[in-house]
């Protein structure tokens, strides 16, 4: 296992409204990992973040970031760490060659210029480098913020929903960028809505909801173990099920989802799943089916059925 | 330390104010003629009670203070206020850099501003008045020290506001008041006794009657002892801003 480049201990937070959005959330961030923090809207995922930038306080807990106690050894980790926000800032006065260059001068660094003229050019800025930040857009804006929080070269790079608002082409070029960035040895920590990307680009993951962490592991663990099968069946378009129904075939987990009917599938053992006796027990109670069919859960089938799990 | 960061963030400051200098330097130097174009024709060549000086003459030290004093607060609230509502403030609290450190590099840039503002004043006036200086030494002091406690008003009123009503509501009916009421216009022996011992306990007396002493050589209060009182003050408001910044006063939820 490698050695965690974050810990986060038992973080709570709970705002003066009296909101607890952080329950005692802990969760280890390997070291180089790309890892996914995901999470429905209003789970902690950016008080987490927020918290980790100081922009937030915690109420308790601790985090941990290479050895370092984040919150009595707070400039260091600072230091040390790129965060780009939810929300587009920007700042009116400069341009973003200015922009990039005063955030190097804040981390202590003197402007690195062939550094900056590369995130300008892979980040797709270069011809905007010398406008206003004013003039650029919002997916112009959202990219400043992304090489923000590169170019002081951390060894944490946290990416709070960094490409909303992107268009799907630049998206692809991002995510192709952030890769070369953590093959190059900086850790990336993501919260996306994407959740095809989430699985495509993290090796780790870990959801939250309601302020508690509801799984944490590899992403390869998590669709391994977590990730389970089912069996669908088509019926006809509009229907639901009866709480009769419900209740014969509460072995399955039924639901109707987009008109299916699907019945969750566990493995007996490593040749043999319930597939059969699920697809028999459907049979007898709603007669043979138009279409059937076995899918895999992906990581949003994960998600979803995690945090409704939590909702019941 | 972070010493580059605190001058990174120094010139930042003062490239904010440079980029849009009318609105920031030539306006209020400006604003400060006109009154004084004002004052001297409605008063005429009247001479200030109690001082040897005529109304012209004494009011040019008292207008060049008001104005450092005010563009001292403008600098850092607008600064902060405006990063708050832009939240471009949390680039600031994310930076590698101390409480002390911040506050100092919010502060040299209220100050630079102010003396540039100032300065920009006297040299318009030069051809046209006869200004002497009696104490530079004098005039350093107060004026520095003056910028420093209003930029640091400044920094606590941006942390202390939501939004630029709130910001207006501090500069408009706390910080404007105070200053207008100081003895920029005026000698304090002009009062009815109650008027001059409350004037006492207002601290932009003292820093603009100390500054205009450093140009005529006569004020209304002794300069040398009123300087323990301002850079006391002076220094009470950097520890005040260096403590709210710290603790995330109004920035950190």
């Amino acid at each position: 296992m490698t050695s965690p480049v974050l810990s986060v201990n038992q973080l709570c937070k709970a705002y003066s409204n009296g909101k607890e959005a952080l329950k005692g959330v802990s969760l280890s961030v390997p070291e180089g990992s790309f890892f996914a923090l995901l999470g429905p809207n209003g789970a902690g995922k950016s008080t987490l973040i927020n918290i980790m930038a100081d922009t937030v306080l915690p109420t308790s807990g601790s985090i941990d970031f290479l050895g370092h106690d984040m919150f009595s050894e707070r400039l260091w980790c600072k230091g040390n760490m790129g965060v780009v926000p939810q929300e587009v800032a920007f700042d009116p006065f400069f341009t973003p060659r200015e922009v990039l260059s005063m955030v190097c001068g804040l981390y202590g660094q003197k402007p690195d210029m062939k550094w900056i003229n590369e995130l300008l050019e892979r980040l797709e800025l270069a011809e905007h480098a010398n406008k206003n930040t004013r003039q650029l857009s919002g997916g112009m804006r959202r990219r400043l913020l992304v090489a923000q929080a590169l170019v002081h070269r951390p060894r944490l790079v946290v990416l709070d929903e960094p490409t909303a608002g992107v268009d799907v082409e630049l998206r692809k070029r991002l995510w192709e960028y952030m890769r070369e960035i953590n093959a190059s040895g900086t850790t990336i920590l993501l919260t996306t809505h994407y959740l095809e990307e989430a699985e495509e680009l993290c090796d780790h993951v870990a959801i939250i909801d309601r302020g508690n962490v509801i799984a944490s592991s590899s992403m390869k663990k998590l669709l391994h173990e977590v990730a389970g099968s089912y069996l669908w069946l088509r019926y006809r378009d509009d229907w639901e099920l009866a709480a009769t129904d419900v209740e014969a075939l509460s072995e399955f987990n039924p639901r109707i989802d987009d008109g299916l009917l699907c019945l969750t599938l566990n493995r007996i053992d490593l040749q043999q799943s319930t597939f059969h006796h699920a697809y028999e027990s459907a049979r007898l109670r709603f007669g043979p089916p138009l279409d059937a069919g076995v899918c895999q859960e992906d990581l949003e089938d994960v998600f979803l059925r995690l945090t409704r799990e939590q909702i019941i | 330390m972070n010493l580059r960061g605190t001058w990174t963030l120094f010139k930042r400051e003062t490239h904010r104010f440079l980029k849009v200098n009318m609105q920031t330097i030539a306006a209020p130097a400006l604003t400060a003629i006109l009154y004084l174009i004002v004052f001297r024709y409605a008063m005429g060549d009247r001479q200030v009670p109690g001082m040897n000086v005529d109304y012209f003459t004494f009011l040019i030290p008292g207008l060049a203070m008001m104005t450092m004093l005010q563009n001292a607060f403008a600098n850092t609230s607008s600064s902060i206020i405006i990063g708050k509502v832009m939240n471009v403030h949390i680039y600031l609290l994310m930076a590698p850099l101390s409480a002390m450190e911040m506050v100092m590099a919010f502060l040299t840039a209220a100050v630079l501003r102010a003396v540039i503002v100032a300065t920009v004043f006297l040299l318009v006036l030069t051809p046209f008045v006869d200004l002497s200086i009696h104490h530079f030494g004098l005039i350093m002091v107060y004026g520095v020290c003056g910028s420093i406690i209003m930029g640091g008003m400044g920094l606590i009123g941006g942390m202390w506001s939501e939004n630029f009503d709130s910001m207006s509501m501090v500069s408009n009916f706390i910080i404007l008041p105070l200053t207008f009421l100081s003895g920029v216009f005026y000698s304090i022996e002009q009062l009815p006794p109650f008027w001059q011992t409350v004037s006492h306990f207002n601290p932009f007396f003292y820093l603009i009657d100390g500054f205009r002493h450093g140009f005529l050589g006569v004020g209304d209060s002794d300069p040398w002892l009123s300087i323990g009182i301002v850079a006391g003050f002076a220094l009470a408001t950097v520890l005040t801003c260096w403590y709210l910044w710290r603790i995330g006063w109004r920035l950190k939820e």
